[in-house]
């Protein structure tokens, strides 16, 4: 399925511990994972299990409070600002709502990091610009402002942007929320093949099951801030590691409670619980 | 007991929360300082926000200072009539005008529409996760979004006070010299004769930079530090106003204080 050279990682994590303050709760504990050129690869897990904190990581907009996330072996918690951004211009990321500029068209949202990073003449980022906006098959909405267009039109929009300067990695935040079947199967193949285009490396934080085993490379389930499966998308369909068949099956019964922790029903009944 | 531990434990809370909300308010301000010269060296930025925050404040600031030089107008001629000197009504209409009301009401103008809006567009483009997608594009928030509106609110303020004042005095010389009939020669002559360039035209122009700098900052930190939520946004933008609006009377105060002791 992938075109790269899939044996150099791109992306590598080394026993990250993560919390949002001094104090609190560990987010994430202990995580190691790593992703290659050329893979596509699903971080999948129930709400508040820390999938997003882990990409924010990836991205550098959070720093691990011990281990190491390394970006094309640069160690992030050692990178200075200047270093990071120089680093970041050749991510892309892919936010759930596409968080397109709404004071600017569609053109110029794709043309913003080209304008940002380039000094290529206008002409030639007007066609940049259209061939991105081809490749997610919407060249002919390049006039139209963000309020114009769909939850799935934006979102290609954001894709376009995202790969607007060839990046080696790209990050993907909840891609398919709140689509529509249709766009939900357009954008899962334009992530498939984007990637395999720009011989790049993604990460894809989901709850789409079925949809990501479909596309991707490898799959890690992260469950209370830790990896608890992983494995290809045959390995998980085959697995038999309770949580990974709850969460495959959609399962109300697992490892996983459907009840938000309470005392049980019976003493609210009799008066014991408040 | 208990209950006295506990008002002294929200009061300490709350007073360790405004002095690090303030802390982190002051390193804002020197982090968009820091950016500024990018902003500057990308012109067209700052000056499409001197267009949204000065421009388009114009009508506002420009219909206000009319009114209140009619005002000024009316309530001036009323009392200096009272001692025979209502040939000094543009004296006190220019004075009033240059030395306090043109910087302290169009500044106050400025954070109800400008001030507001700057925190409003800011506090929803962190709530729509623009400002961190900029972020992840390599491009600094600061730079690109913060600093821009920053230099464009504080330059618009000391041209919008300038307005204000003109328009003010305008409107005393319709009311003064049209409507009842006061000498125009009078009217503008005294006022030449009377308002010093140095001590009341310079100091209006520091004040009215004082209180664009002061606004401008209250508005952009208010949006860029404001929960990313609808009512997050809402209170940001009703603290820009209220902070705003408390900021200039104390500035002015503390100004007036220094420029004007009667010397």
């Amino acid at each position: 399925m992938s075109l790269g050279n899939t044996n150099n990682p791109i992306v590598r994590l080394e026993a990250v511990h993560f919390a949002y303050g001094e104090g609190e709760r560990e987010i994430l504990r202990g995580i190691d994972l790593s992703v290659r050129r050329g893979q596509v690869v699903a971080i999948m897990g129930g709400s508040g299990s820390g999938k997003t904190t882990l990409l924010r990581l990836i991205g550098g907009q959070l720093r691990a409070h011990s281990g190491r996330v390394l970006v094309e072996e640069q160690d992030l918690g050692q990178l200075s600002t200047k270093a990071l951004y120089a680093l970041r211009r050749r991510m892309g990321m892919l936010f759930q709502f596409g968080a397109l500029f709404t004071d600017m068209s569609v053109f110029d949202n794709v043309a913003f990091p080209l304008r940002e990073h380039t000094d290529l003449p206008a002409e030639l980022v007007h066609d940049l610009v259209l061939m991105k906006l081809q490749a997610v098959g919407l060249r002919g909405a390049h006039s139209l402002m963000p309020s114009e267009l769909s939850g799935g039109m934006a979102r290609r929009v954001a894709l376009a942007r995202a790969v607007a300067l060839d990046p080696m990695l790209m990050l993907y935040d909840e891609p398919f929320a709140g689509l529509d079947p249709i766009s939900l199967g357009i954008t899962g193949q334009l992530i498939r093949r984007l990637n395999d285009a720009l011989g790049a490396a993604s990460v894809m934080v989901t709850h789409d099951v079925q949809v990501s085993l479909d596309l991707v490379d490898y799959v890690y389930f992260v469950s209370n801030g830790m990896i608890v499966a992983k494995g290809t998308p045959s390995e998980i369909r085959a697995s038999e590691d309770p949580f990974v068949r709850q969460f495959v099956h959609g399962e109300s019964d697992g490892p996983v409670p459907f009840h938000y922790p309470a005392p049980p029903l019976a003493s609210l009944l009799d008066g014991t619980s408040a | 007991m208990n209950v006295l531990l506990k008002i002294l434990r929200t009061m300490g809370a709350a007073t360790v929360n405004g002095v690090w909300r303030l802390g982190f308010a002051a390193r804002f301000f020197l982090a968009v300082l820091r950016y500024s010269g990018q902003s500057f060296l990308r012109l067209p930025l700052t000056i499409r926000e001197l267009f949204f925050s000065g421009v388009l404040s114009l009508l506002i600031i420009l219909v206000s200072g009319l009114f209140v030089g009619l005002v000024l107008g009316l309530q001036g001629y009323d009392i200096l009539q009272r001692f025979g000197s209502s040939d000094a009504l543009g004296i006190m209409v220019a004075l009033s005008l240059l030395r306090e009301l043109g910087p302290v009401i169009a500044a106050i103008l400025f954070a109800s529409r400008a001030g507001s809006a700057i925190t409003a567009e800011i506090g929803l483009m962190k709530t729509t996760e623009q400002l961190e997608a900029m972020d992840m594009m390599a491009v600094n928030p600061l730079a690109r979004v913060v600093a821009p509106r920053f230099w464009g609110g504080v330059i618009s303020m000391p041209l919008l006070a300038a307005m204000f004042s003109a328009m003010g005095i305008f409107g005393g010389w319709l009311i003064g010299v049209v409507v009842i009939g006061v000498d125009d020669g009078a009217f503008w002559s005294q006022m030449r004769a009377a308002v010093r360039f140095e001590h009341d035209v310079l100091n209006g122009i520091i004040k009215s930079f004082v209180f664009g700098v002061t606004v401008s900052w209250i508005a952009v930190f208010e949006g860029y530090d404001c929960h990313p939520t609808a009512e997050g946004v809402s209170r940001a933008i009703t603290r820009t106003v209220v902070y705003s609006a408390l900021a200039i009377l104390a500035l002015d105060f503390v100004l007036t204080s220094f420029m004007f002791r009667g010397i």
